[in-house]
């Protein structure tokens, strides 16, 4: 088993227990938000896409990391962009008056 | 100590970027704060992109630039989708994010020219797995919601048994490509197989359960990215997908409590197949129903009201009329609030969402554990496109099949008003006796026309 794996291991337990910690306390007014917004960070596996195409290997790794550096992309981009565009609708009774 | 390489001011650049996601999520917790995430979330995602142009391993900028800007003609455009159509523009970006976990973890079987370690094949493949199940399986539930698709559940005999050994059977490729790693011929038709089981996974469940199914879609594309990490040895891969998984997770349970239901039964259970036989046995009963101008002037001489919305809002696309409704009523003097349930719509928030839209103050919104109590001194509650959060047979009839589910308690008011457009039972083919209850008016026609109607009566005094 490689050394990495087990260090990895301990980043994701402990990230999981943050995201339950920090997920929990999202009101349920916004969990159609929370989901754009969790989308749009998860689509950060574009770092990952860029380095499978840009090292340019093979025709057919660097196809397929072209293929995912747009789909991850397009999801950064269009996550962030709904999630604002919903956040801004949510106006509370008293800020609508002022 | 030795000035610090380029390596080390990357990963120092991820390490900040994982902090901004994780404060990016706490921002969330309130909609006055809310905003902030998103601004968090975009600077670390911007930093951790910008980083990885610096990675010395990054050439062929060609193969970058492209598609980063095809992603951008393609996202700008997701980002701006009509409120409607938000469930399916979610369905589809869990569908983009398995596809890029997807591909990349096909491509980094095929890098190198030596076949991978088999502890690395293990990863690969469940990560593959994972990512083709979620990409299929979230373009059926897109199609379902966009209604390309039919939206009921489509069912045949042995349909669970053949899903399985389609799951089986992906599963014994990546046994065996672990065993081998170099059989290069099974890992294509490994990928082939999950991408099958994504479809038959999401074609037999049907349009009421699409806010579990979507949230689980969600947490396998967190997941899967997490995975990736795993083999990629990318620490903020795994943070991120640690954390989108969690949320997607968190939002199932969430989902399938609010229906009482369990995971296995809403992915195996083809809800609504059970009652229709018993529904036609049924003895005629007597409905009551009221015009627009009845329900206008029911409405007008209330204290408090309390409007129940459902799918069937979403559909007509009423909520803008329920906006100009509620304005007119608060001037009135009438206490107007909404009840929201958990399930309400096609996915979690989905109705938070259409009534920030139409304007409506969040603080108008009531989660149901907080408004049940209140029915009993409610005048009027007013069921706009709901039927099966609001069935009382939920708490009271121990052969319904949402027997057990958490409901509106709406029958407790003093009256109920149903708009609806016929007595015909609902998606999940559930007769509803809320229908039939002595302080219970059908107000029959499209809800959008209907509620219109009601404006028109009242903005006429």
């Amino acid at each position: 088993m490689p050394a990495d794996f087990l260090s990895n291991l301990y980043v994701f337990i402990l990230a999981g227990f943050v995201g339950f910690e920090v997920i929990k306390r999202v009101s349920p007014l916004l969990h159609t938000p929370l989901m754009s917004l969790t989308n749009a960070l998860d689509a950060i596996v574009v770092v990952a896409a860029i380095i499978i195409a840009g090292r340019h290997e093979t025709t057919l790794t660097t196809v397929l990391g072209a293929i995912a550096v747009a789909a991850s992309f397009s999801n950064m981009v269009g996550g962030f962009v709904i999630t604002d565009r919903m956040l801004r609708m949510f106006k509370s009774g008293r800020s609508k008056q002022s | 100590m030795n000035a610090l390489g380029l390596q080390e001011y990357l990963d120092f650049a991820y390490i900040v970027a994982v902090v901004l996601f994780i404060l990016s999520l706490k921002f969330l917790s309130s909609p006055t704060t809310a905003r902030w995430g998103v601004l968090a979330g975009e600077v670390g995602a911007a930093l951790a992109v910008v980083a990885t142009l610096f990675n010395p391993e990054v050439t062929a900028y060609k193969w970058i630039l492209i598609p980063l800007i095809i992603g951008a003609g393609v996202g700008v455009p997701l980002g701006l989708v009509h409120m409607t159509a938000v469930p399916q523009r979610t369905a589809l970006s869990h569908a983009f994010g398995a596809l890029s976990a997807a591909m990349i973890g096909i491509a980094e079987y095929y890098v190198g020219t030596s076949p991978v370690s088999r502890f690395q094949m293990g990863e690969i493949a469940l990560e593959v797995i994972i990512g083709s199940l979620t990409f299929t399986g979230s373009l059926i539930a897109a199609g379902k919601l966009q209604e390309i698709l039919p939206q009921r559940p489509i069912v045949y005999r042995g349909q669970n048994l053949v899903s399985l050994s389609v799951l089986a059977g992906a599963l014994g490729l990546a046994v065996a490509l672990v065993v081998n790693p170099g059989n290069a011929l099974l890992f294509p038709i490994m990928v082939i197989v999950a991408l099958i089981f994504g479809v038959l996974l999401v074609t037999p469940i049907g349009g009421a359960d699409m806010p579990t199914v979507i949230s689980l879609l969600n947490s396998y594309a967190g997941f899967s990215a997490a995975l990736l990490g795993f083999v990629l040895n990318s620490k903020v891969l795994v943070v991120a997908g640690a954390l989108d998984g969690s949320s997607g997770f968190i939002l199932s349970v969430i989902m399938c409590k609010a229906m009482n239901r369990s995971f296995t039964n809403v992915m195996f259970g083809a809800f609504g197949q059970v009652q229709v036989a018993a529904a036609g046995a049924k003895e005629e009963r007597v409905v009551r129903s009221a015009t627009a101008d009845e329900a206008a002037a029911i409405l007008s001489a209330a204290n408090k009201v309390v409007i129940v919305p459902g799918y069937g809002m979403a559909v007509a696309q009423a909520q803008h009329k329920v906006r100009e409704l509620y304005d007119l009523l608060s001037k009135k003097g009438v206490d107007v609030r909404f009840a929201i349930h958990p399930v309400a719509g096609r996915m979690p928030g989905h109705m938070n969402v259409l009534l920030a839209e139409a304007d409506i103050p969040y603080d108008r919104l009531i989660e149901m554990d907080e408004i049940n109590g209140d029915f009993p001194q409610t005048d009027v509650a007013l069921v706009i496109g709901a039927n099966d959060v609001t069935n009382p047979a939920a708490r009271t009839d121990q052969t319904s099949p949402i027997f057990g589910m958490p409901i509106l308690d709406v029958d407790k008011a003093h009256t109920v008003m149903v708009i609806k457009r016929s007595m015909s039972p609902g998606f999940a083919g559930i007769d509803n006796p809320l229908y039939y209850l002595d302080n219970n008016l059908m107000l029959f026609g499209d809800a959008k026309q209907f509620v219109g109607a009601i404006v028109k009566e009242l903005g006429g005094h």
